[in-house]
């Protein structure tokens, strides 16, 4: 499956990305599995996202699929199939905590 | 001709200051990583062009970037900071417990020697060492695992391992320092520690003595002078001669003995640099001078350092690592403000000179003297 991630502007910085990514994801696509794909092409993101050693999602780091808020969702729940099929992307936020 | 590279870490981003040897015109490189945080960079001295740059955000943690190339590009290296087994819990600030969780890196290290090898100081406190070039990150375990550690307290910044200093003679004696848990001495390269803070006093904690507990904010050491340590705490400037054993304040007639940075002269290891701060509830200089005081005789007594600085209106406070010196002769003196300037001064701290004026606000400065 081919999987696109919208990333929030520093991590595009930092992983050197211009625009949406394009991921192949093996079995089903779920949290997990897209950010798996997501590290393992782009290293400098690990830690970024989701704690290095617990895999949980940083605090102040949000997930949306279909414009539904995903953060608190089972990380191995399957995304809805729009993501799944690459017509919505998985969009991964910075929280809204300015001034 | 020799020169010099100023390495300026600011909450948005990373600027790299370059000069001559006359130090009396500035090139400002920047910003490398605009927007994150860049609370340290330091350069290799067995490789000046390497250096190395501490990179957070509260969205997005720690990233440890890497340049071969003195600051042009950079790429990211290891940011995996693991504590070493179960890290237990330290006191909060209200002083019920409250678990050990990595934040960020306030200070980074490298080995005098080895291009490959430089500490890290974290918060939450704890000391890490990378031989990789910054790869891979290990924790020295015996410095948290001090049987003191649930007893440490944050600072008002995060309870932040934030000053190492390696005795240049005896690489395996270290010196580090917590706010606030005070100064700590390993002389086996870090496998084991003890508190050495006999001799501060801190009346803001229950017991102004203890053993730890106390706020220190900086401490300096002359490389030919290894036993001999200079320490700007929350209050009082004090002085080791016996490598930490004891200290003794040195405040002399300072108009305020609060303030963060400490450092000393690169050719005179008696002068000595602070910049007072009226106090722990202002964080901004007395009667609005950003005024340096220097010590010709280690301590004691103390001469204000103005020209060239604003003394009137200024409402800027100068962080723990935002102070340097360089090895040219006349020695370069430099700090960076809240405020955004960096002052140079070429002379010792006779003269000073803002090399950068309207930089997002100053955490650290470091300086790289070049052949």
């Amino acid at each position: 499956m081919t999987v696109r991630v919208a990333l929030p502007p520093h991590l595009r910085q930092l992983a050197r990305i211009e625009g949406e990514v394009a991921l192949e994801v093996e079995g089903a696509v779920t949290q997990r599995s897209v950010l798996d794909a997501l590290e393992a092409r782009f290293p400098a993101l690990c830690g970024t996202i989701r704690d290095h050693g617990s895999k949980r999602r940083r605090a102040f780091v949000r997930f949306f699929a279909c414009r539904e808020d995903w953060s608190h969702e089972d990380p191995d729940a399957p995304l809805p199939e729009a993501v799944a099929n690459g017509s919505e992307p998985f969009t991964i936020l910075g929280a809204m905590a300015g001034g | 001709m020799s020169g010099v590279r100023v390495l300026v870490g600011t909450r948005k981003g990373a600027f790299v200051l370059k000069a001559d040897g006359r130090r009396d015109r500035w090139v400002v490189e920047g910003p490398h990583f605009p927007g994150w945080e860049i609370y340290h960079l330091a350069g290799s001295p067995a490789h000046p062009d390497r250096l190395w740059a501490s990179q957070s955000s509260s969205w997005f943690g720690q990233v440890i970037q890497r340049s071969e190339d003195g600051g042009r590009t950079w790429a990211p290296v290891g940011n995996e900071f693991a504590y070493a087994g179960v890290p237990g819990t330290h006191q909060w600030y209200d002083g019920t417990p409250h678990p050990w969780e990595f934040a960020r890196v306030w200070h980074l290290e490298p080995d005098r020697h080895d291009p490959d090898a430089l500490y890290a100081g974290v918060e939450d406190a704890a000391l890490f060492r990378s031989s990789d070039g910054g790869a891979t990150w290990q924790e020295l375990p015996g410095l948290r695992e001090h049987g003191s550690g649930p007893h440490w307290q944050p600072g008002a910044g995060g309870m932040c391992l934030h000053t190492i200093v390696v005795d240049p003679t005896n690489p395996a004696r270290l010196h580090i320092a917590i706010s606030s848990a005070g100064v700590f001495r390993s002389d086996d390269a870090g496998t084991t520690w003890q508190p050495k803070n006999r001799g501060l006093v801190s009346e803001q904690i229950p017991d102004p003595t203890a053993e730890v507990g106390h706020c220190v904010h900086r401490i300096a050491m002359h490389p030919e002078r290894p036993d001999v340590l200079f320490m700007q705490k929350h209050w009082d400037v004090m002085r080791s001669d016996d490598a930490g054993d004891t200290w003794h304040e040195v405040s002399g007639d300072l108009p305020s003995d609060f303030g963060f940075p400490i450092d000393v002269h690169a050719h005179e290891p008696e002068t000595i640099y602070v910049v007072p701060i009226t106090s722990d509830e202002h964080h901004f200089p007395p009667d609005g001078k950003l005024r340096v005081y220097r010590s010709r005789s280690g301590g004691g007594d103390w001469e204000p350092l103005t020209k060239g600085l604003p003394q009137q209106h200024c409402y800027v406070n100068v962080l723990r690592d935002a102070m340097a010196v360089d090895g040219l002769d006349p020695c370069g003196v430099y700090f960076g403000t809240t405020g955004g300037q960096v002052y140079a001064s070429p002379d010792g701290g006779d003269s000073w000179t803002a090399i950068a004026s309207h930089l997002p606000a100053v955490c650290s400065v470091e300086v790289q003297t070049l052949p």
